[in-house]
């Protein structure tokens, strides 16, 4: 079995991405849950932003002394500026939603919420 | 305990699937095809000197229209589901006195600056939604120093509102002047700016949208706050 | 040796050690806060891919704003996470 050869920031957001995932799928608290969606998200906006580098270019404001052949891709940025601002919007509903749950049932674990409702 | 090796045996597959496919995709190599195009032409089309603003406004402006509209979704969502009749602060420990003095005197020179970023969003990086995000920090920090702060609610709401019927407004003047919705009429038929290419009075209709999403985003995060911040009181 | 490469290693890796610790404390305050460090790293792994409004994005909205608003969700909930002692596995039904 090889070890792939990738950079170190594509192994820093696949982390990221697998970090978030665990805690999404083994802790039992609601609010634990949302902290790793939204490391989640901050993982897959990394991995964006680092495919549209290109090494030895600088950043894509063309001022003085900067060509048009002189920039890194424009285009991943462009996506990543909306993706942040929609991740910070999903997470303050899932927060407002936790809230109302924890008004409702007492308690703040998926499993005793499972038993309280059936 | 079994739950916990099985769920990091099944992370680890799925790395080693994520790095086999990554490492198709070599890192640092130039595989720009439309952003070359967008970069040699974004002077003449839009007048902008950043690139990556002139392609969140003008070339894919109708994507941020969509994006403006989620916001607007998830403020609405947070105030219909913490809603009470009647609502106060409930906070126990006034601010010691470095707080409440440095507060005061710095509140102006943080809605100052966030301005300023989205003035300049087509010159200098930054644009609307880090300047609406700054302007909404500044709110917040009042929130932190005095417990009985409250933002004037009413006059706020209706300040996002018409930000957000402002730029549907805009392209739909695009729309009766040129051929499609959101056509940079200021650009492109007054011609106004031409030759101030690097300056501030340039850049077509950059700078009017991006003070529209500024004032928009900036109200409607304090808005949220205010929600979250804010229990029912049973009388 | 190359200076600049060194740093990366540095800063990913105190980015994954935070975010490693965010989700392993019990506190949930200091969960909140190891997601506001993770976002920290991240605005300055941006800044050395050479995009600056990413980064002043990420810094405004993901440090300051998301923090704040999981802290507020703290107050009006519980701040411990309580663990329950294991119960016997899913084939015994109760």
């Amino acid at each position: 079995m090889n070890v792939p050869d990738i950079s170190v920031y594509y192994f820093g957001a696949i982390a990221l991405v697998l970090i978030g995932l665990y805690a999404v799928l083994v802790k039992k608290n609601v609010l634990k849950i949302l902290i790793g969606l939204s490391i989640m998200e901050t993982g897959v906006n990394l991995l964006l932003v680092s495919i549209g580098y290109v090494s030895g270019k600088s950043a894509p404001i063309l001022s003085e002394g900067i060509t048009a052949s002189n920039a890194v891709d424009p285009i991943p940025q462009a996506l990543v500026l909306t993706a942040i601002v929609i991740g910070v919007a999903t997470t303050a509903m899932a927060l407002s939603a936790a809230i109302i749950l924890y008004e409702k049932y007492g308690t703040l674990n998926v499993e005793e919420i499972r038993r309280l409702r059936g | 305990m079994l739950k916990r090796a099985l769920a990091i045996i099944t992370l680890l597959i799925i790395g080693y699937w994520l790095a086999q496919g990554l490492a198709g995709v070599p890192f640092g190599e130039d595989k720009m095809v439309v952003g070359k195009y967008y970069l040699e032409h974004v002077k003449e089309d839009t007048g902008a000197v950043n690139a990556v603003t002139a392609i969140v406004v003008n070339y894919r402006g109708f994507d941020t229209l969509g994006e403006v509209t989620v916001l607007f979704i998830a403020s609405t969502g947070v105030g219909a589901l913490l809603w009470r009749k009647k609502k106060k602060r409930t906070a126990k420990t006034e601010g010691s006195l470095v707080l409440t003095t440095g507060v005061e005197l710095l509140f102006p020179f943080v809605v100052l600056f966030g301005t300023y970023i989205f003035i300049h969003g087509h010159l200098t990086p930054g644009g609307g939604f880090p300047g609406g995000a700054t302007i909404a920090t500044a709110f917040l920090l009042l929130y932190m120093a005095f417990i009985t702060y409250e933002i004037p609610h009413r006059a706020f709401e209706k300040t996002e509102g018409l930000a957000g019927i402002g730029y549907v407004l805009v392209g739909l003047i695009g729309l009766a002047i040129g051929g499609y919705f959101l056509y940079d009429w200021i650009w492109q038929t007054w011609g106004w700016g031409h030759d101030n290419i690097g300056r501030l009075f340039s850049g077509g209709f950059i700078p009017i949208i991006y003070t529209l999403i500024g004032i928009k985003v900036g109200t409607e995060l304090s808005g949220i706050i205010d929600n979250m911040l804010k229990e029912g009181v049973s009388e | 040796m190359n200076c600049i490469t060194c740093i990366e290693y540095i800063i990913v890796a105190l980015m994954i050690l935070s975010a490693i610790l965010a989700v392993e404390w019990r506190d949930l305050l200091a969960a909140a806060v190891g997601m506001a460090a993770v976002s920290l790293f991240a605005s300055i792994l941006f800044f050395m891919l050479q995009a600056p409004d990413v980064a002043m994005t990420e810094a405004a909205i993901g440090a300051a704003l998301s923090g704040a608003i999981v802290i507020f969700a703290i107050k009006r909930t519980q701040r411990f996470e309580t663990e329950e002692e294991e119960k016997p596995g899913w084939w015994v039904r109760w």
